[in-house]
C-alpha cells in the first residue's frame, strides 16, 4: 500500500485498486472492490463461510450425483 | 449449503402455502437477476411466488437520450470517449459505441481512474468519461472529479448518467408498478448507502426490504426471509449481507458522493422522468461536466418501435412476453438495452430461460 494505491489479491490474481473511499483499511485486510475501489472491509468469519459455499459448490462437481452427457 | 438451502425451501414452501395467493417479490438488481437464473433459482421456489425483475441494471436504464450523446461527442475529433464496457454495444438511434469505433475514439476502461489517466496521457484531447452507475459505481466517479481539480486535469470531463436506487423504487410503488409485495434489494448499492436507506420504502410504503448477497444460499434465504415476513404480515427491514453491508453504509463515499454531486430530476428509460433521482455535478465542479462544457441537454428519445424494455425494467411483464424477444432482438442483434446488457433481464432470459420457440 501506498497512500491511497493498493495492491489486492483475488484468489490468487493481483490487481491494483485505490482505498480513497476506505480511508480504514490496512495491509492484510480483506476487502470488497469495485470498479477498481475498494469501497467496504469484509468480516472473515462471514468470507470464510462464502468461501466454504463455494468450495461445496466446487465439490459438488465431483461427486456421482452429477448429471452428465 | 444443501441443508440451508432445504430448510429455506421448506419454509417458503409453508409461508406461500399459508399466504395463499399470488406473491410478487421484486429484485430490484440485475445482479440478483443473472445470479437467480444462473443458479435455477426459479425451478424451486413455491408456484404462487413471482419474482419480478427491476430497474436495477443501470445500462438497461439509461435513457437513449443520453447514448445519443455520447454518440454525438464521439463524432468530435477531440474527444476520446471512455466508458465501461457494458455501455459499448447499447444502441443509440443509429448507432453504439462499438460501430462508432471504426472512425471514434473510444476506449473501454475498467475503472475511473484509467479515464483520468488517459486525459493526463492526451493532453491535446479531452476525454469525457461516460459515468453510468448507481450509488456502487458514483463514488468513483466522485473521485476522479476531484483529483482532476486538485490537479488541474482541464482536458477531463464526465457525462453523468448516475442513477439512484431508493427513488426508483418509489416511483414504481408511487404509479409505474404497486402490484409489489416485497424488495430484495441490491447487496453492493446497500454497501454504499447502507440498509437503512430502504427504510423509507418499509414505514411509507409498508413492503418487507431485504438486502441480499449473491450467491445461490443467500438469495434463497433472503426470499425466505421475505416470505416469512408477508406470511405473518410483517413488513421489515433486514440485511442478511453482513458481510459488506451496514446500516449506516460507507461514510466516506456518501462524503464524496455529497461533495461533488446534487440529486437532480432525471429520465430512466422506461420508468420516465423521476424527481431527485440522478446525480449532477456541483457548480464548483462544473468546468468538469459534460454537459455544460459542450452544451448539451439530455432529450428522452422513444424506444424502437415494438421494443418494451420499459414494461420489463418495472416488472410489468417478463421479457418472452416482449414479441421482439428472440426474434428481431437476440443478445447477438439487440434492439433495446435490456438485451444488451450482462445484467439485463433479457439477456438473462435469453441465456438461461425458456426461449420462444420452446415449448413449455
Amino acid at each position: 500500500m501506498e497512500a491511497d494505491r493498493a495492491v489486492v489479491d483475488a484468489m490468487g490474481n493481483r490487481w491494483k485498486a485505490k482505498t480513497t473511499l476506505l480511508p480504514e483499511a490496512k495491509l492484510g485486510d480483506l476487502v470488497l472492490i469495485h470498479a477498481g475501489f475498494a469501497i467496504s472491509l469484509v468480516d472473515e468469519e462471514e468470507a470464510k463461510k462464502t468461501w466454504q459455499l463455494l468450495a461445496e459448490i466446487y465439490e459438488f462437481d465431483d461427486t456421482p450425483n452429477k448429471v452428465s452427457g | 449449503m444443501l441443508d440451508r438451502i432445504n430448510k429455506a425451501q421448506n419454509l417458503m414452501n409453508a409461508a406461500c402455502k399459508a399466504m395463499g395467493r399470488q406473491v410478487h417479490v421484486m429484485e430490484v438488481c440485475g445482479t440478483h437477476t443473472v445470479s437467480i437464473f444462473r443458479n435455477g433459482i426459479r425451478s424451486i421456489l413455491p408456484g404462487n411466488l413471482k419474482l419480478l425483475s427491476g430497474p436495477g441494471c443501470p445500462v438497461c436504464v439509461t435513457d437513449q437520450g443520453y447514448i445519443d450523446i455520447v454518440l454525438e461527442l464521439a463524432d468530435r475529433e477531440e474527444c476520446i470517449i471512455a466508458t465501461y464496457g457494458d455501455m459499448i454495444r447499447v444502441p443509440g438511434k443509429d448507432h453504439s459505441l462499438e460501430t462508432k469505433r471504426a472512425k471514434a475514439d473510444v476506449k473501454v476502461v475498467l475503472s475511473s481512474e484509467d479515464a483520468l489517466q488517459l486525459a493526463k496521457d492526451n493532453p491535446g484531447k479531452t476525454v469525457v468519461f461516460v459515468a453510468v452507475g448507481f450509488e456502487t459505481t458514483a463514488p468513483a466517479t466522485a473521485v476522479v472529479v476531484k483529483e482532476a481539480a486538485a490537479e488541474s486535469i482541464d482536458n477531463f470531463c464526465i457525462l453523468s448518467g448516475h442513477k439512484l436506487v431508493v427513488p426508483a423504487m418509489r416511483a414504481l410503488l408511487s404509479g409505474m408498478n404497486h402490484n409489489i409485495d416485497a424488495f430484495l434489494c441490491p447487496g453492493h448499492v446497500s454497501v454504499i448507502i447502507g440498509y437503512g436507506a430502504f427504510a423509507e420504502i418499509v414505514d411509507d410504503f409498508g413492503r418487507p426490504c431485504v438486502v441480499a448477497g449473491f450467491e445461490a444460499v443467500q438469495i434463497i434465504e433472503g426470499l425466505c426471509e421475505i416470505c416469512e415476513q408477508l406470511s405473518t404480515g410483517k413488513a421489515e427491514l433486514k440485511s442478511m449481507y453482513p458481510a459488506v453491508v451496514t446500516e449506516k453504509g460507507n461514510a466516506a463515499a456518501q462524503r464524496v458522493i455529497e461533495e461533488c454531486f446534487e440529486a437532480a430530476d432525471g429520465y430512466w428509460r422506461g420508468l420516465g422522468k423521476i424527481e431527485k433521482s440522478t446525480l449532477k455535478l456541483k457548480d464548483k465542479y462544473e468546468r468538469f461536466d459534460a454537459f455544460r462544457r459542450f452544451d448539451v441537454t439530455e432529450v428522452p428519445a422513444e424506444e424502437a418501435r415494438g421494443c418494451r424494455c420499459g414494461e420489463v425494467l418495472c416488472g410489468l411483464i417478463e421479457p418472452p412476453e416482449c414479441r421482439l424477444f428472440g426474434e428481431t432482438c437476440t443478445p447477438q442483434e439487440p434492439v433495446g438495452p435490456c438485451m444488451v446488457s450482462s445484467e439485463g433481464a433479457c439477456a438473462a432470459w435469453f441465456k438461461y430461460g425458456r426461449k420462444k420457440t420452446q415449448k413449455p
